[in-house]
């Protein structure tokens, strides 16, 4: 069975925010109506987004690392905003595994977004109906499109390519060889809601040389020059055998 | 969480229906095995449109809740999986059933079925209130299960929030009831009065009980687990908005934690001790004083109200620790 997400690699995230704008510019001109933002210009402008981008810092002076930390629905595996949903409006494809609001059935009650331990779901202020990530369900399946466009808007916004799109379920797939191979790792493992959507942990890309790998041991007196030849009677298996 | 008043309303007003109703009922089925005087017919017909106008105002309250109230028809398709839509249902057919019960009394429609073997008489209302105290409980249960059943909000995950509903509900129901006895039914004003500062006692021990619980209670998500990042020391330095989101809106109570801390104690002298007084009262009076009644449910109904605004703030949703700074 497929499961759709993204892989989002923290280590290469420059929180630039390209993601959340090509986000909002795709999912507000979609059939699925406008994202109306309030206030826009004003002093404190809001608006529902699918995507956000949050920056935490880690450590503390002058050790400080800055995070910048991408956040939109992960798509869990067992969703616990789906079966509190009283009208059916939420609900999981079972073909790709995709959770999507139904916002012609959504009454606007707000409780999935109560369930959601990661704040991923927000209610549109203007339709009045809960909001969230659809994966570009109405872009990766659409064939006037190229193989190339049918990915999600924030995976092709990206410039560092820190956001990867595929099936996790598909073992040899670009996000779950990822997952694998750089210690994707889920958000909030404690609840058991089993995230598709992975993230990529900061890497440090460290040289781990031993001091006796800069120091030859077998010139303490680090005397440079040629070595002594040893005797044609000695018998020698390392590089300085000179015949 | 951010206390919405619709809820907040909700969840009192259709308390005090279900808990008045179970109170009309209790005494008709005393008075079925001859353990209190009967009551006339306009008794429990007067009382049953009492609670319907409770059931009714919470009902119209809990429509603010909704973006869509067009919709909400829609909200009783999900009972296999959702709380909230299995309360949908109930509510409604409680609503009916007390109205059934009304009518019946109003109407004096009310043939004998059957004889228990006691010589108690079976008839229709005895009917309908049994179906209507099943109801009232499984109203109680599906409240609170909307909120015990969501597992990461800790401090209503635990089985005394649906014991709450219950306890805090039938207290309010019963002291209006008291009062309600003042009016029409003087004899029964020590019975309700007893039996509601009964029930806000049990109310205080198990509300007691879980704010204990919820001040022992350590978050088991963290930021660490939040971001997954393995450092004791991350500050959050943006949100990714300004001016604030819904996640700012609706998961914090945007009180101070004075306020907090102060209205714990006003609800609990609101919600109970001061009812508890007032019923003692009342029952050493015995004869009936409708108005120190009423300033009994008055007092415990605004204590619920600040109760209600209390178990909503008090849950810290686990979301909360991706919007620790507006930037």
């Amino acid at each position: 069975m497929t499961q759709l997400a993204l892989v989002i690699d923290l280590n290469v995230c420059v929180g630039c925010h390209a993601c959340v704008t090509n986000c909002k510019e795709w999912n507000t001109s979609g059939e699925a109506g406008p994202m109306v933002d309030q206030n826009p210009y004003g002093k404190d402008p809001t608006g529902t987004f699918f995507n956000r981008v949050q920056t935490f810092e880690v450590g503390e002076f002058p050790n400080t690392e800055t995070v910048h930390f991408p956040k939109s629905c992960l798509h869990c595996e067992d969703p616990p905003c789906v079966p509190v949903c009283p009208t059916g409006a939420s609900y999981k494809r079972k073909e790709d595994g995709i959770v999507l609001v139904d916002y012609d059935k959504c009454i606007g009650c707000k409780y999935c977004s109560w369930a959601c331990p990661y704040g991923a779901r927000e209610v549109d202020e203007h339709q009045k109906v809960m909001k969230k990530c659809t994966l570009c369900v109405d872009r990766i399946y659409d064939p006037k499109m190229t193989e190339e466009e049918r990915r999600p808007a924030c995976v092709r916004a990206c410039p560092t390519s820190a956001r990867l799109f595929g099936d996790i379920h598909d073992p040899e797939s670009e996000v779950s060889l990822a997952i694998r191979e750089a210690g994707g790792y889920q958000l909030m493992p404690e609840w058991g809601t089993s995230p598709a959507n992975h993230y990529l942990p900061r890497r440090k890309i460290k040289l781990r040389i031993r001091h006796d790998e800069i120091e030859r041991a077998d010139n303490p007196l680090k005397i440079d020059g040629l070595l002594p030849k040893p005797d044609k009677a000695e018998p020698s298996l390392d590089d300085v055998t000179s015949w | 969480m951010h206390p919405a008043f619709s809820v907040i309303f909700l969840t009192t007003l259709i308390g005090v229906g279900q808990g008045l109703f179970l109170a009309l009922f209790t005494v008709e089925s005393y008075a079925a095995f001859d353990l209190l005087p009967r009551q006339s017919s306009a008794f429990y017909a007067t009382g049953s449109v009492i609670a319907l106008l409770f059931l009714v105002g919470g009902l119209i309250a809990s429509f603010f809740h909704l973006g869509r109230p067009e919709r909400a028809w829609r909200s009783a398709t999900q009972w296999r999986t959702s709380w909230l839509s299995r309360e949908v249902i109930v509510l409604p057919a409680f609503m009916g059933t007390v109205f059934l019960y009304g009518a019946a009394h109003w109407l004096d429609i009310n043939p004998v079925f059957a004889q228990l073997p006691t010589g108690a008489p079976v008839n229709v209302t005895a009917v309908l209130g049994t179906i209507g105290t099943v109801l009232a409980f499984a109203l109680f249960v599906c409240t609170g299960m909307i909120y015990a059943c969501l597992r990461f909000l800790r401090e209503w995950h635990t089985p005394l929030t649906v014991i709450n509903y219950i306890l805090l509900g039938g207290a309010s129901g019963f002291t209006l009831a008291a009062g309600f006895a003042a009016l029409q039914a003087p004899d029964l004003v020590r019975f309700f009065a007893g039996w509601a500062a009964l029930i806000t006692a049990v109310g205080l021990v198990s509300r007691g009980a879980s704010l204990l619980r919820n001040a022992r209670l350590k978050p088991r998500s963290t930021l660490q687990s939040a971001i997954g990042i393995k450092h004791p020391h991350i500050v959050q330095t943006t949100q990714g908005a300004m001016g604030g989101s819904f996640n700012t809106r609706e998961f914090f109570h945007g009180g101070t934690a004075n306020l907090l801390r102060s209205l714990k104690w006003w609800f609990l002298i609101g919600a109970f001790l001061a009812p508890m007084l007032i019923l003692g009262l009342a029952m050493f009076e015995g004869e009936g004083d409708l108005p120190l009644l009423l300033v009994a449910f008055a007092i415990q109904y605004l204590g619920l109200l600040a109760e209600r605004w209390y178990f909503f703030a008090q849950a810290n949703h686990p979301q909360n620790l991706y919007y620790q700074s507006v930037a």
